[in-house]
C-alpha cells in the first residue's frame, strides 16, 4: 500500500523546501525522532510530565499499599517499624476465603476448558452466519454489567438452597464471565491456523475425528488454551462484582474478604491482605505478559504468529531428525 | 460449506456442552429477569421506575460520570500512549507491566487505591496537610468515584492506543511537517484520525465498564447514588426484587447500544473487558 520510506534525495529535499508554504528552518525537515533529541520543545515536556503524573497515580497506590501492610504503624511510618504481622493476621482470619477463591478458580476453569476448548474450535472451523451469532451471544455477559447476571442467577436459582448455598453458585456466574475469553482464545488461534488443510492431510491417512482432535488441533491450539487459561483464573481471582451478589457467609471469596477487610478492619490489614491479593495475582499477570496477552485477554496475534513460525521451523528440523532414524522416540 | 473433515454432528457436538451451560446459567437467568421486571402490568412497571426522580437522577449521574471518565481517559491516554510508543527508554518493559496490572484488579482493591490516595489517611491529604494546613480528602464523593474509574479506565485505553499508534505510519507525518504543519495541525488532521476507529471502540468499552462498575463505589461509599449501588440498595435493603431487576436491565440495554453502536462505526468488536 504505501512506499517504503527512502532518504530524501538532494532534488526531493529541494523541491519540499521549495514547496513549503511558509519556508521553515532546515532542522524540520530532519526525521521526526532526531528533531525531537536535538531540541525538547514544550509539548514533549508537557508530556513527559503527564506521562510521570500518570504512571504515578497508577503506581504510587500499589507501593503504599504493600508499604502499610508491612509497617508496625500506618498513622506514625514507616519509621514504626517493618513486620509481617499483619499479614499473617490476614491468613489465619481470612485464609479461608483465598483458599475458596483458588477452589473456585480451579473449578470455573475445568468447567471453561472442557466446554469452551472444543466450542472455540468449533466457532473457528465454521464460519457460518450462525457461528458468528453464537460468537456474538457468548460475549453478552461480559459487555452488559454484572450484577443483570447475579440477579438473574438469584432469582431463578435462588429457591435450590444446595445449590445456592454451595460453591458451584459461585462458580456458574464465573463460568459464563469467563467462558468467552477461553472461547475467543482458542478461536484466534485456530483461525490463525490452516487446521482444515492439516486435518484433510490426516484423515487421507485414516485419522479418525477423534485422533485428528487430540493429536493435531489441541497441539497446535495449546498457546491460545494456555493464553485462555491464565486470563480466566487471573478473572476467577478477582471477579468481584457478581460474587457479592452470589456470595453466603459460608462462600467468601477472596475479593469478597477484600472488601470485608476494607469495610471494618484497620488500614494495615487492608492493605496486607491486598498485598495477599498481589502476591496469588502478579505471578499469573506476568505470565501473560510473557506469553504476550493484555491483561484484558487479548492475544497479540502478531506475536503468535511469530511464536508460530518458530515453532513451524523448529519441529520440521525434528521431522528431518526423525526422518534419518528409523524408530521415532514416542512421547510419553 | 462443504467441510469433509469437520461433519455437522460434530459442530453440534464440539458446541452443545458450552451452549448448554450457557444457556442454563446465562439465557434462562436473563429471561427470568425479563419476566420478573414486566410485573403484573409490564409497561405501568416500567414507566413507573422510569419516572421516578431518583432512579432518573442516579442513571443521568452514572451516565455523566462515565462520559466524564471516557473523555478524561482517551485524553490522558492519547497523550502517554503516544508518548510511550516513540520513546524508549530504561526499564520500559518494567513500567509498562506495572501500567497494565490495574487492568487484573477487582473494583474493590480500585477503590482501596483511591482511599491510598486520597483518603483520610491518604498520600494527597498528608501532602496538602503539609503544604496548606488543610487536609483535602476526596476519596468518599464522587470525585473519588471519578479517581477510581480512571484507574482501571486508563491502562486498557493506553494498551489500545499503543498498539494501534505503532502501526501509524511514520512517513505521512514527516511528509505533514515537510509540507509545514504545526506539531497541533498533524495531531489534529494525520494522528488522532488514524487512531479514531481504536479509540471510538476503547471509548465504548471504557464507558461501558464505568456504567456498569460496582466494586470501586461499593469501597468508596455506599451512599453514592450511581445507578449500581441504587440496583444494588433496591435488591438488598429494601428487597425489591422487581425494581432491582427493572433498573439492571435498563442499565444493561444503555451499555449493549452504546458498545454496539461503537460496533457500527468501527466495523471491530468491542466487549467490556472487566
Amino acid at each position: 500500500m504505501s512506499e517504503p520510506a527512502r532518504e530524501p534525495t538532494p532534488v526531493q529535499t529541494r523541491v519540499q523546501t521549495i514547496t513549503q508554504m511558509p519556508p521553515s528552518p532546515a532542522s524540520q525537515l530532519a526525521p521526526v525522532r532526531t528533531q525531537r533529541l536535538r531540541s525538547p520543545n514544550w509539548i514533549t515536556v508537557g508530556q513527559v510530565m503527564v506521562t510521570l503524573a500518570l504512571c504515578a497515580f497508577l503506581i504510587v497506590p500499589m507501593l503504599m499499599s504493600v508499604m502499610a501492610g508491612l509497617t508496625v504503624n500506618y498513622f506514625r511510618g514507616v519509621s514504626s517499624g517493618l513486620t509481617l504481622r499483619w499479614v499473617s493476621n490476614v491468613l489465619e482470619t481470612y485464609g479461608d476465603s483465598v483458599l475458596t477463591s483458588l477452589y473456585v478458580a480451579a473449578a470455573t476453569l475445568a468447567l471453561v476448558l472442557l466446554t469452551g476448548v472444543p466450542a472455540g474450535y468449533a466457532l473457528a472451523r465454521s464460519r457460518t452466519r450462525l457461528s458468528r451469532l453464537i460468537e456474538e451471544m457468548l460475549v453478552l455477559p461480559i459487555a452488559l454489567p454484572g450484577l443483570a447476571t447475579a440477579l438473574g442467577l438469584l432469582a431463578i436459582y435462588g429457591g435450590f438452597s444446595a445449590f445456592r448455598n454451595s460453591l458451584w453458585f459461585i462458580v456458574v456466574g464465573h463460568f459464563v464471565f469467563t467462558l468467552p475469553f477461553m472461547v475467543r482464545s482458542v478461536a484466534a488461534i485456530c483461525a490463525s491456523i490452516d487446521l482444515r488443510t492439516l486435518e484433510e492431510g490426516a484423515a487421507s491417512l485414516g485419522a479418525r475425528f477423534s485422533q485428528r482432535f487430540f493429536t493435531i488441533v489441541l497441539p497446535n491450539a495449546w498457546p491460545g488454551i494456555l493464553a485462555g487459561a491464565l486470563t480466566v483464573v487471573t478473572l476467577s481471582l478477582g471477579e468481584f462484582n457478581l460474587t457479592w451478589m452470589l456470595h453466603t457467609p459460608d462462600t467468601k471469596t477472596l475479593p469478597v474478604g477484600l472488601a470485608d477487610a476494607y469495610a471494618s478492619m484497620r488500614i494495615e490489614i487492608g492493605s496486607a491482605y491486598t498485598i495477599v491479593f498481589f502476591a496469588i495475582t502478579i505471578p499469573l499477570l506476568i505470565g501473560m505478559q510473557l506469553l504476550g496477552i493484555d491483561p484484558g485477554g487479548n492475544l497479540d496475534p502478531q506475536r503468535l504468529q511469530r511464536k508460530h513460525a518458530k515453532r513451524r521451523a523448529r519441529e520440521s528440523a525434528a521431522l528431518a531428525d526423525a526422518s534419518t532414524s528409523a524408530l521415532p522416540e514416542t512421547p510419553l | 460449506m462443504h467441510d469433509l473433515t469437520f461433519p455437522v454432528r460434530w459442530r453440534i457436538a464440539l458446541l452443545a456442552p458450552a451452549l448448554a451451560l450457557f444457556a442454563g446459567f446465562w439465557l434462562l437467568p436473563i429471561g427470568r429477569l425479563i419476566q420478573l421486571s414486566g410485573g403484573n402490568d409490564a409497561l405501568a412497571t416500567y414507566r413507573a421506575v422510569l419516572t421516578n426522580r431518583r432512579y432518573l437522577e442516579s442513571l443521568g449521574a452514572t451516565v455523566a460520570l462515565s462520559v466524564a471518565v471516557t473523555l478524561a481517559t482517551l485524553v490522558l491516554s492519547v497523550i502517554v500512549g503516544l508518548f510511550l510508543t516513540r520513546h524508549s527508554f530504561p526499564a520500559k518493559r518494567v513500567l509498562l507491566a506495572l501500567l497494565t496490572f490495574p487492568l487484573a484488579f477487582p473494583g474493590v482493591v480500585v477503590g482501596f487505591m483511591v482511599i491510598m490516595l486520597a483518603g483520610r489517611q491518604g498520600l494527597i491529604g498528608a501532602l496538602t496537610m503539609a503544604l496548606t494546613g488543610n487536609k483535602w480528602v476526596f476519596a468518599y464523593s464522587m470525585t473519588g468515584l471519578f479517581a477510581g474509574y480512571l484507574y482501571f479506565s486508563i491502562p486498557r485505553v493506553i494498551i489500545t492506543v499503543m498498539a494501534a499508534a505503532g502501526k501509524l505510519d511514520a512517513s505521512l507525518e514527516e511528509a505533514a511537517r515537510s509540507l509545514g504543519a504545526s506539531p497541533w495541525q498533524i495531531m489534529r488532521d494525520v494522528v488522532l484520525p488514524a487512531l479514531a476507529p481504536a479509540l471510538t471502540a476503547s471509548a465504548a468499552v471504557c464507558f461501558a465498564t464505568s456504567m456498569g462498575a460496582f466494586g470501586t463505589a461499593f469501597t468508596l461509599a455506599t451512599d453514592i447514588d450511581v445507578l449500581p449501588m441504587t440496583i444494588y440498595t433496591e435488591f438488598t435493603l429494601n428487597a425489591n426484587m422487581v425494581t432491582a431487576a427493572v433498573l439492571s436491565l435498563v442499565l444493561g440495554v444503555v451499555t449493549w447500544a452504546v458498545l454496539a453502536l461503537a460496533r457500527n462505526l468501527t466495523g471491530q468488536a468491542a466487549a467490556a473487558a472487566a
